[in-house]
């Protein structure tokens, strides 16, 4: 190797090497602060985690108490939302995919699915506090669970739409030139292959949610009580810690605690299955 | 005119076939027709007769318009936007191209297997059940001889026979292909077009396609689109070379690849070009 080639390739590995250590210390940096949130949940939310939790109700300052009735809302509600957005989503996502790929108006809803999308969700909480709560004159768990859908809504419609884009145009030619029609390709046929993938979409909205507080402040406010009505308030997870966790009160603080330990566990739980779900799909692809 | 003298020719081959047992009369006959390609003369009056109950192979390199003309043969082009075919292909003596012409009634008529076997995400019985189900109802026990005749007459029973209800996702490529195959024939067409079928398989799993479409002459019309010459020479009856949108020769495979009447076949078939 002649000397100017050893003096290049020196430059270059030490260029190299600049690189990587920059690159590293900026994932190193990420990482810090992300760990740091996660231990710090993880430490206050087990020291916080108790029996009581799960049976009873989130206490006035100064006594006992626990988040049944918090958690029982976060649940009521998500579901409602999940059930309301999922179906309205998974049409959408196949009309753009299957009906109006390449138009003009396929192409404006995707944009303005995008723009849902990344919608900050304290203006959708505004919308419907306008929308529903203004007219049926009080807060409720229906508002909150429509707030929730809008938010469920476009990921639903993103996710759906590109799943079946994935779906191979052979798969569809070859379902079609069996003479069966396009509807029912679609439901028979491209549903089945882009399932997983959909299903995915439908648990990262519902990860997504589980953790949604603002939107929540305007439409379901809060409930102190065990409450199943969802004309009337209720209460919910992420609403619940941040009231205690604003509060001069060490027992909220603890529940607070608690409530962010047990989203977080949720919300991993949720991804797990989701990443579960993907890698069997891909090994049932190869 | 070329392209009228042509024609004629191209009937008069068909009229009196010598090589093949036997006449066979026209199962699709297209008369003047163009393919547009969002405004790109894709196929240029196209004269050309399919025998019933023969193979007929559409050979030419690539690009020239082979694979365009079969799926016109089952309007699975229309599932595209912009694409548009003029003129006429009587199928039975009815134009398919005819908008009233009922598209699911050509497909259940026309079937068609693609270059890339597409099993749907199904177990292999009910790849095969599928499409049976949208045209007839019938019980389990009349499903299954459905199913298995199906599977017999694509040579593929003996390999799937004990995996009837595993995803079809697990077989091999050429298994694929041949579970492909039963699920057009299931349906019992007329006519069954292929679309380089073998080109994403390996050698043994293609000599296995080429003897079923053999085989499959006897109860279907064949056309099949390939870019291999050996197989059109070893497995078809008649052949169709295609140049740049036009069909430059048809006639008897025999005759096209011993004695082709035009200098562009004969150097496509001699490898010169293409």
């Amino acid at each position: 190797m002649s000397a100017i080639s050893e003096k290049l390739y020196r430059r270059r590995r030490l260029k190299n090497n600049l690189a990587l250590a920059l690159a590293s210390a900026a994932t190193l940096f990420g990482l810090f602060w992300l760990v740091w949130i996660l231990w710090t949940t993880l430490v206050n939310g087990i020291g916080a985690l108790k029996p009581e939790l799960f049976y009873q109700m989130t206490p006035p300052p100064g006594e006992d108490g626990g988040l049944a009735n918090a958690f029982f809302g976060s649940i009521l509600m998500s579901l409602l939302a999940i059930l309301m957005g999922t179906p309205v989503g998974i049409l959408a996502g196949t009309f753009l995919a299957e009906y109006a790929r390449r138009s003009v108006l396929g192409e404006a809803i995707r944009f303005v699915n995008d723009i849902l999308l990344s919608a900050p969700s304290i203006v959708l909480g505004l919308f419907v506090y306008t929308l529903v709560v203004r007219q049926m004159g009080h807060f409720s768990g229906l508002a909150g669970a429509i707030t929730l859908a809008l938010i469920v809504l476009p990921v639903v419609v993103r996710t759906t739409d590109e799943m079946l884009k994935l779906v191979p145009s052979q798969m569809r030619e070859a379902a079609l030139s069996l003479g069966i029609p396009q509807w029912k390709v679609t439901v028979q046929v491209l549903y089945r292959s882009a399932l997983p993938g959909i299903v995915t979409g439908v648990l990262l909205a519902l990860a997504r949610i589980s953790g949604e507080t603002a939107p929540l402040l305007f439409t379901a406010l809060n409930n102190q009580f065990w409450s199943h009505d969802i004309a009337g308030p209720l209460a919910s997870v992420p609403v619940v810690v941040f009231q205690y966790a604003m509060s001069p009160y060490d027992t909220w603080h603890v529940l607070a605690w608690a409530g962010a330990f047990m989203v977080t566990v949720f919300v991993l739980c949720i991804s797990l299955i989701a990443r579960a779900i993907i890698a069997r799909r891909k090994v049932a692809n190869d | 005119m070329t392209n009228l003298n042509l024609a004629v020719a191209t009937s008069l081959n068909v009229a009196a076939p010598a090589a093949v047992q036997g006449t066979s009369t026209a199962k699709i006959t297209a008369r003047n027709l163009n393919f547009y390609y969002d405004g790109f003369h894709a196929l240029k009056n196209i004269q050309m007769d399919i025998p019933e109950k023969r193979v007929t192979a559409i050979i030419g390199p690539s690009g020239c318009g082979k694979s365009t003309l079969l799926r016109i043969f089952n309007r699975i082009y229309s599932i595209y936007p912009k694409l548009e075919a003029r003129g006429e292909v009587m199928l039975d003596g009815e134009n398919i191209l005819d908008p009233r012409y009922p598209l699911n009634r050509l497909r259940s008529k026309v079937g068609m297997v693609f270059q890339k076997p597409v099993p749907f995400p199904m177990s292999i019985y009910d790849n095969i059940a599928y499409g049976i189900k949208h045209y007839e109802k019938l019980n389990r026990a009349d499903m299954d001889i459905r199913v298995e005749q199906a599977l017999r007459q694509a040579a593929i029973w003996d390999e799937a026979k004990d995996k009837l209800k595993g995803s079809a996702l697990g077989l091999s490529g050429g298994q694929q292909q041949r579970l492909c195959i039963a699920r057009a024939i299931a349906l019992r067409p007329e006519v069954i077009l292929f679309d380089e079928p073998t080109s994403a398989l390996d050698p043994i799993a293609t000599g296995k396609i080429e003897q079923l479409v053999e085989e499959l002459k006897k109860d279907f019309t064949i056309a099949i689109v390939t870019h291999n010459m050996q197989q059109a020479a070893r497995c078809s009856d008649y052949t169709a070379f295609m140049y740049l949108g036009e069909l430059i020769e048809f006639g008897e495979t025999e005759t096209m690849f011993t004695r082709p009447g035009k200098q562009q076949t004969e150097d496509y078939i001699t490898g010169r070009f293409g």
